[in-house]
């Protein structure tokens, strides 16, 4: 178990990297605490493989440290890290039974065949493998395989962290619900460190205690769920997190009054932004509300079309061009006839190319 | 429901049953004509039953042959395919260097049987052969026209030459389907070099090495053109493999009953071999499971 220092890292494919486009992964200075689990979200491409690989040492970072509880690992190769890894396809020894594929990283740590049963059984036995112990691994399921993988990273008692490279790919739907659970389980029991890459947002939400969004080769927001949820850092966070994801509309900013193409939408607070950025308005879908009668400060909007998913309505709502998603909850009702939408001021985030703006007035 | 039979669809296999007819069916029963008849000339025939098949089933011209055939088999299998699994775990797998060795290694399967003879024939030579006439000023006594080892060693290397990038083709081909993953998980769980051999490149490559061994068994157990232009059989019948027996027997000596038989006989063996060997070893794949 250990603390992970991620010290002034980037990284870059280039042997010369000059320009922030260079890099695939733009540096960052962080540390993940000891025990917790931490998802790393980002849609394909957006560097965090690089990192998941720069934390196993599969990678040698261009810039920057890697640190397990203080002790320097950037030049360590993968086997001298106390990591365990868990892949996207299942990685199994074909020929060997499930009992030596839990058993196989302790027989190679030389440790005795005593010592090893005890830890193959306890562990089989958390992972609900016992009884495929003396089978074959390779005539198992998909399922079956990536707990054996998981396990061979559970058996050693000194792994620092557990990484996961979209582990629940190839399983199918029905499972990936029950398995996720039962990794999150084994995290509150085990309280080992875990990193789990994915882009699946559902996957990082329920599993992660943090959720570490990345976009482009950055860190934009590191926080809880619910952090993610109610103030997004990023107007990628805003999109991609979320069902329909935050509403973004171009706004002109004269102090505290957001000006929508026309309407005029007062604000809480004062907002200073940088002149010649370009400024957005983001709002999520259940902070705006539709009503029949225009009220003060409401949009003209022509509804498109409404969709009922059961719990509540989405309707999809268009304003110069612009669409705006609105989440109708499941007791209000809701027809092309509702032409006005209010939004709630105290949910609106304004975005400076694309990052939040700090309420200045606030602080 | 009513299905409607119609007996004259069996027309449309006709073609099918010509095809095999006349290039294996006729062909293949010619032979057995030959194998169970005598003559005595102006293709006169009659009937001779088992005769030649007993003859040639206990003769010791035969069973030396046989023997001589095995030993070779299981000798070039001996090293071929350990040889092509070894260079093929040794070959860069990226960049101009992996097409290079692709290419070097395709060379030798290119050269048609009689040159292969022909290049080693020369090379061995003690008189002009960059190989014999090496050896003889170095003091080494070699000299395959005489010497039944020097004979077999040629004949064995030649093949060795010509046959292991095959294996090593296809092993190469075998590890190359590897995914990383394996190897990175290899190294987390702190597999040793040979822990990833015995675990994951063996067993990953299992398919490939059931075909190499099957192709190479095959193709050695009915070797016939090298060792007849090298060694024609020789030293006295050393190097006389089955084909190179048969040979002897159908043309030089014109004795179509007994080659017949011969013929016979040899088809079999090679047929029992190869079924009992992909049997035992697509066994072995199903007890794994």
């Amino acid at each position: 178990m250990a603390e992970i220092y991620l010290k002034k890292l980037a990284h870059s494919y280039l042997p010369n990297p000059q320009k922030p486009e260079d890099y695939a992964l733009k540096e960052i200075d962080q540390v993940w605490e000891d025990g917790k689990a931490y998802a790393l979200l980002g849609s394909s491409g957006c560097g965090k493989s690089t990192l998941l690989n720069i934390i196993s040492g599969l990678l040698t970072p261009s810039q920057g440290q890697v640190l397990f509880d203080g002790k320097d690992v950037t030049h360590l190769p993968t086997e001298q890290r106390q990591i365990a890894q868990v892949f996207q396809f299942p990685v199994v020894y074909d020929t060997m039974t499930v009992y030596d594929n839990l058993a196989f990283p302790l027989r190679n740590r030389k440790q005795d065949e005593a010592t090893i049963k005890a830890r193959v059984t306890e562990i089989a036995g958390m992972l609900e493998l016992s009884a495929d112990l003396k089978k074959k691994a390779r005539g198992l399921t998909a399922d079956a395989k990536q707990k054996i993988s998981l396990g061979r990273g559970l058996v050693r008692q000194d792994v620092a962290a557990i990484l996961f490279d979209e582990p629940l790919t190839v399983i199918d739907p029905h499972l990936k619900w029950l398995l996720r659970m039962q990794l999150k389980e084994l995290h509150q029991r085990l309280n080992r460190t875990m990193i789990y890459v994915t882009h699946d947002q559902t996957e990082a939400l329920t599993f992660a205690d943090q959720v570490v969004v990345m976009y482009d080769g950055y860190v934009v927001q590191i926080g809880t769920p619910q952090e993610l949820f109610e103030r997004p850092e990023h107007t990628f966070v805003g999109y991609f997190i979320g069902s329909p994801g935050m509403n973004l509309l171009p706004v002109k900013l004269d102090g505290s009054i957001a000006h929508i193409d026309g309407t005029s939408i007062p604000l809480n607070t004062d907002y200073q932004p940088k002149s010649g950025a370009k400024l957005e308005l983001g709002i999520r879908p259940e902070f705006t509300q539709l009503s029949p009668t225009a009220s003060a400060n409401s949009l003209p909007v022509t509804i498109k079309r409404i969709e009922d998913i059961g719990r509540h309505k989405i309707a999809r709502a268009e304003y110069q061009g612009k669409e705006i998603n609105v989440v109708v909850p499941e007791d209000q009702s809701v027809s092309k006839d509702y032409k006005y939408l209010t939004l709630d001021p105290n949910n609106i985030h304004v975005y400076a190319d694309g990052w939040r703006l700090k309420q200045e007035a606030a602080a | 429901m009513n299905k409607t039979w119609n007996n004259k669809a069996w027309w449309m296999v006709l073609p099918v049953v010509l095809l095999v007819a006349f290039s294996a069916v006729i062909p293949l029963m010619t032979v057995v004509n030959y194998s169970v008849q005598d003559t005595f000339g102006n293709n006169q025939f009659f009937w001779a039953g088992l005769q030649w098949f007993e003859e040639i089933v206990n003769s010791e011209r035969f069973h030396d042959a046989l023997g001589r055939q095995f030993l070779f088999s299981a000798i070039i299998l001996a090293i071929e395919i350990p040889l092509g699994i070894f260079v093929a775990m040794n070959m860069p797998n990226k960049g101009w260097t992996a097409s290079l060795c692709l290419v070097l290694m395709s060379l030798p399967l290119l050269i048609p049987w009689n040159v292969v003879g022909t290049i080693w024939q020369i090379f061995g030579r003690v008189d002009i052969g960059l190989l014999g006439a090496t050896a003889e000023k170095l003091g080494i006594d070699y000299n395959y026209t005489r010497d039944i080892g020097d004979a077999w060693f040629t004949v064995v290397i030649m093949d060795v030459w010509h046959w292991t990038s095959l294996v090593a083709l296809l092993c190469y081909a075998g590890l190359q389907s590897i995914p990383q993953a394996y190897y990175q998980a290899a190294r987390i769980d702190g597999a040793s070099k040979w822990a990833i051999f015995r675990y994951i490149q063996l067993p990953k490559m299992r398919g490939v090495l059931l075909i190499a061994v099957l192709l190479r068994f095959m193709d050695s157990f009915m070797i016939y053109t090298e060792p007849f232009v090298v060694t024609g059989g020789g030293p006295g019948n050393a190097t006389t493999f089955l084909s190179i027996d048969l040979v002897k027997m159908a043309i030089g000596q014109f004795d179509l009953g007994p080659a017949a038989a011969f013929s016979l006989v040899y088809f079999l063996i090679i047929l029992l071999l190869s079924w009992v060997f992909y049997t035992v070893m697509t066994n072995l794949d199903k007890q794994e499971r």
